[in-house]
């Protein structure tokens, strides 16, 4: 098999996801979890992006893109919402 | 508020009404798929869609007695209103991404209302949902991806006809399932579910045990009992059993080791889960025809009974806290004489998560029995047996404690209008569904496990 650029593309995307997943499961600051997650979504969303490069010269296929596209908006809101979950914690930890 | 109110019962009618056509229609909607967003009502959704209706509409009417501060009020509803959204659209979601959206608007808002519960507990136990919730989303994406990239399509019903055994297929049911599974709290990955379920505040605690959870088991169902049927080796939906086996007995025994009756109804929640893993192997060894279409049925009617019963038991349990000031269960001596109509759900309720003989559950369980006698399968007939005598054990436990006669400050017998949602339900998962189960294997058994071909 040849190590083509949507190829090389994937693969991260796939290291990014396990890499991700390792992070998520292992680290114990809250930080270092909310951060894991997003880089395994990173990952799932690089995969989206390579695999919708169609060949040189062609459009490259439009239905990934709103997928990575909801996807980030997904992974925005959540990141948010963990962030003000994470700061209330600490709120209520310094009363 | 009174509009949210308003809102949300128009939101039950009208989904009631759905349902009622989703009986005839089978298949609902479906505008162009592929781009669009298609939907789709077949029985299997409009049963959950009415029992999601229902419970919210339940829990909807006893929020509004159970919340007294106007600030936690109106920050409950605008949350509420979208956990009903997203549920809904789930149920009725006909392809992979938009299914994928719509768990996570439901994890989200999940997460938000479980927060609402009082104190550092409960904010760190929503948070520690958030980030198990996000996990099993990812993998869930990452499986999505895998299908795209083999099949070129997520629409389900293209799908089903496209999909065949390989080793990518593999890897990307693996994928969904291990999210899923991870949402549904299967065991040994239920360990986030208690204290999320136990700390958030009642009518919470009772969509999310009663719905939330569902949400992630009918994914598993769609997955595993339709979708992807065809691929799936007898091996791999043996493995979910014994998960569920395994759930059965250790949630069990843990809700009877539980010292307070909200965590005692979560590990219940987890031990009750587990039998509807348990009917994925049986299923899987039945051919298609009239044994399957009874087991699946009786599925059904397991996961609707618990919603029922789980959400009469919080919401009692709501009940009993706000009266009580606690929920020990070592102390709750008096609660029976004090408040008479929410001991009765707490008793109606838990003869439904026994399996006693008028509700569902008996019904469920008896064909599950059957089922597996008749299979050979006799493993799973310990299994549901042990799990049914320690949930007569945790609840009889739990129900001496509250005819006890410890009663230190005399509480006052109190009205019963506050417990009449959880008694209603409560009334439905024991009398209603037992005695109409029959409408249930009609409505959801034929046919419902076959993909029709796109519209």
């Amino acid at each position: 098999m040849i190590l083509t650029a949507e190829l090389i593309y994937a693969l991260t995307g796939v290291g990014l996801f396990g890499m991700g997943l390792r992070g998520a499961l292992l680290r114990r600051s809250l930080l270092g979890r909310i951060l894991a997650i997003n880089i395994c979504g990173a990952g799932v969303f690089l995969l989206l992006v390579a695999i919708s490069y169609t060949g040189p010269g062609v459009a490259p296929d439009a239905l990934p893109h709103a997928l990575v596209l909801t996807g980030i908006v997904v992974a925005v809101s959540a990141t948010a919402l963990a962030l003000a979950l994470g700061r209330r914690l600490r709120e209520t930890a310094r009363e | 508020m009174l509009t949210t109110l308003s809102t949300l019962l128009a939101t039950g009618l009208l989904l009631w009404q759905v349902a009622h056509q989703g009986r005839q229609i089978h298949a609902l909607g479906g505008w162009d798929p592929g781009l669009g967003i298609a939907l789709r009502a077949d029985p299997l959704a409009a049963a959950l869609l009415l029992m999601s209706s229902l419970v919210a509409l339940a829990a909807g009417w006893y929020a509004t007695g159970y919340f007294t501060d106007d600030a936690r009020q109106s920050r409950f509803w605008p949350i509420w209103l979208s956990l009903i959204t997203a549920l809904h659209a789930l149920f009725l979601s006909a392809d992979l991404f938009n299914l994928y959206v719509t768990l996570e608007l439901l994890g989200l808002s999940a997460v938000a209302l479980a927060a609402l519960g009082a104190g550092r507990a409960a904010i760190e136990a929503s948070l520690r949902y958030l980030t198990v919730g996000l996990l099993g989303s990812m993998a869930f994406l990452a499986g999505v991806a895998l299908i795209y990239i083999r099949y070129g399509t997520l629409d389900m019903l293209s799908l089903s006809q496209l999909i065949h055994p390989g080793p990518a297929t593999w890897l990307a049911l693996g994928l969904m399932s291990a999210g899923l599974m991870l949402k549904s709290a299967l065991f040994p990955l239920h360990f986030w579910l208690p204290p999320a379920h136990a700390n958030a505040p009642a009518p919470v605690s009772a969509a999310l045990s009663a719905l939330v959870v569902k949400a992630a088991v009918y994914l598993m169902m769609r997955l595993w009992l339709d979708l992807f049927q065809p691929t799936i080796s007898p091996a791999a939906s043996w493995l979910l059993g014994l998960l569920g086996a395994t759930a059965v007995l250790w949630g069990s025994w843990s809700a009877l080791r539980a010292q307070r009756l909200k965590l005692l109804a979560a590990y219940s929640t987890v031990a009750q889960l587990g039998y509807l893993f348990i009917f994925f192997p049986l299923l899987m060894a039945l051919p298609a025809g009239q044994p399957r279409d009874a087991a699946f049925g009786a599925l059904v009617l397991m996961a609707l009974t618990h919603a029922f019963a789980k959400s009469a038991l919080f919401l009692a349990a709501g009940t009993i806290q706000q009266h009580a000031g606690h929920d020990r269960i070592a102390d709750l001596g008096g609660t029976a004489r004090a408040l008479p109509v929410t001991t009765f759900t707490l008793a109606l309720a838990g003869a439904a998560l026994i399996g006693l003989p008028p509700s569902g559950a008996f019904l469920a369980k008896w064909q599950l029995l059957s089922t597996a006698i008749g299979l050979g399968q006799w493993i799973w007939v310990p299994a549901v047996a042990i799990g049914s005598l320690l949930a007569a054990a945790y609840i009889f436990r739990l129900l001496g404690y509250t005819f006890g006669t410890r009663d230190r400050d005399a509480l006052a017998l109190v009205d019963g209008y506050e417990s009449l949602p959880a008694l209603l339900l409560a009334i439905i998962a024991t009398a209603v569904l037992g005695l109409g189960a029959a409408l249930v294997w009609q409505f959801v058994a034929p046919g419902a496990l076959v993909t029709e071909a796109p519209l």
